[in-house]
């Protein structure tokens, strides 16, 4: 494996553990349901993202053949993320659960 | 009789010969054989469960799409980061969007669109597809909001819809 790729590996994986982290702080910091949501759908996509990429370089370069099938999981991420925080945030608002106070405008009635 | 032998779906074919090429770990014949029998197999079974409409008139515009969604997650990403980090507390906001779409696939793409995408969470679609309900992490007025959704998604999503 060359250095470059090595490089490039510990990079996405850093990057990735980042954002995976920042949207676990997240998910504790942030005030009320609805913005916790923010965090796993985005932050984490992005951490996920990175971590996967990083494992189609290392698999590339053994010399194996190119590791693409990964790609599928990233795809999947993104179609799959936001369906749930859809499901998720409809729950919560058939809940009743109020938004944090100085949020403006209202959830709908279920 | 004919009819069994086309490609009812053409872009869920080419969906699923791309997605057996990426699952088989690159393209050799076995793979191409194996794409092609699925990409026809697979829309036949599932022929009467589709909407008759067609959907996208202007596919070749999807990629472009995909790349300003793509590079728009990771701004967002950051943005988000930095919100999260900053000792700063956000201000949420609930939004009705009125929609100008009226296709339902092309409704899932813009919502989906907007949970990916900077500070903006999409929570619900009215019983009638006219309304959309976001919640924004961080804005400081609906309007704001709204237009900055209709000029980057909205407008190019029309192009692709009609």
């Amino acid at each position: 494996m060359s250095t470059i790729a090595e490089y490039a590996i510990v990079i996405l994986l850093l990057t990735g553990g980042f954002f995976t982290l920042v949207g676990a702080i997240g998910l504790a910091r942030l005030p009320d349901f609805y913005s916790r949501l923010h965090g796993p759908t985005k932050a984490t996509t992005v951490g996920i993202g990175s971590i996967v990429m990083a494992s189609v370089v290392f698999f590339s370069t053994r010399g194996e053949g190119i590791g693409i099938s990964e790609v599928l999981i990233v795809v999947f991420l993104f179609i799959t993320a936001p369906v749930s925080a859809n499901i998720m945030a409809k729950a919560a608002m058939h809940m009743g659960i109020d938004p944090a106070k100085g949020t403006r405008g209202h959830p709908w009635d279920q | 009789m004919l009819d069994r032998l086309t490609f009812p779906q053409p872009y869920l074919s080419l969906l699923l010969f791309i997605v057996w090429q990426f699952l088989s770990n690159g393209v050799s014949g076995a793979s191409i054989v194996m794409g092609l029998i699925l990409a026809w197999l697979i829309p036949q079974i599932t022929r009467g469960f589709w909407p008759e409409r067609r959907a996208f008139v202007n596919a070749w515009k999807l990629p472009g799409y995909i790349g300003i969604v793509l590079l728009d997650i990771v701004v967002a990403s950051v943005s988000v980061a930095k919100l999260i980090l900053g000792g700063r507390e956000p201000k949420s906001i609930f939004v009705s969007y009125p929609l100008e779409l009226e296709h339902p696939l092309a409704i899932a793409i813009l919502a989906s669109t907007i949970s990916l995408t900077p500070g903006t969470v999409s929570a619900d679609v009215s019983d009638d597809n006219k309304l959309l309900l976001i919640h924004a992490l961080d804005a400081d007025n609906a309007d704001e909001v709204i237009s900055s959704i209709r000029e980057r998604y909205e407008r190019r999503l029309k192009e692709m819809f009609q």
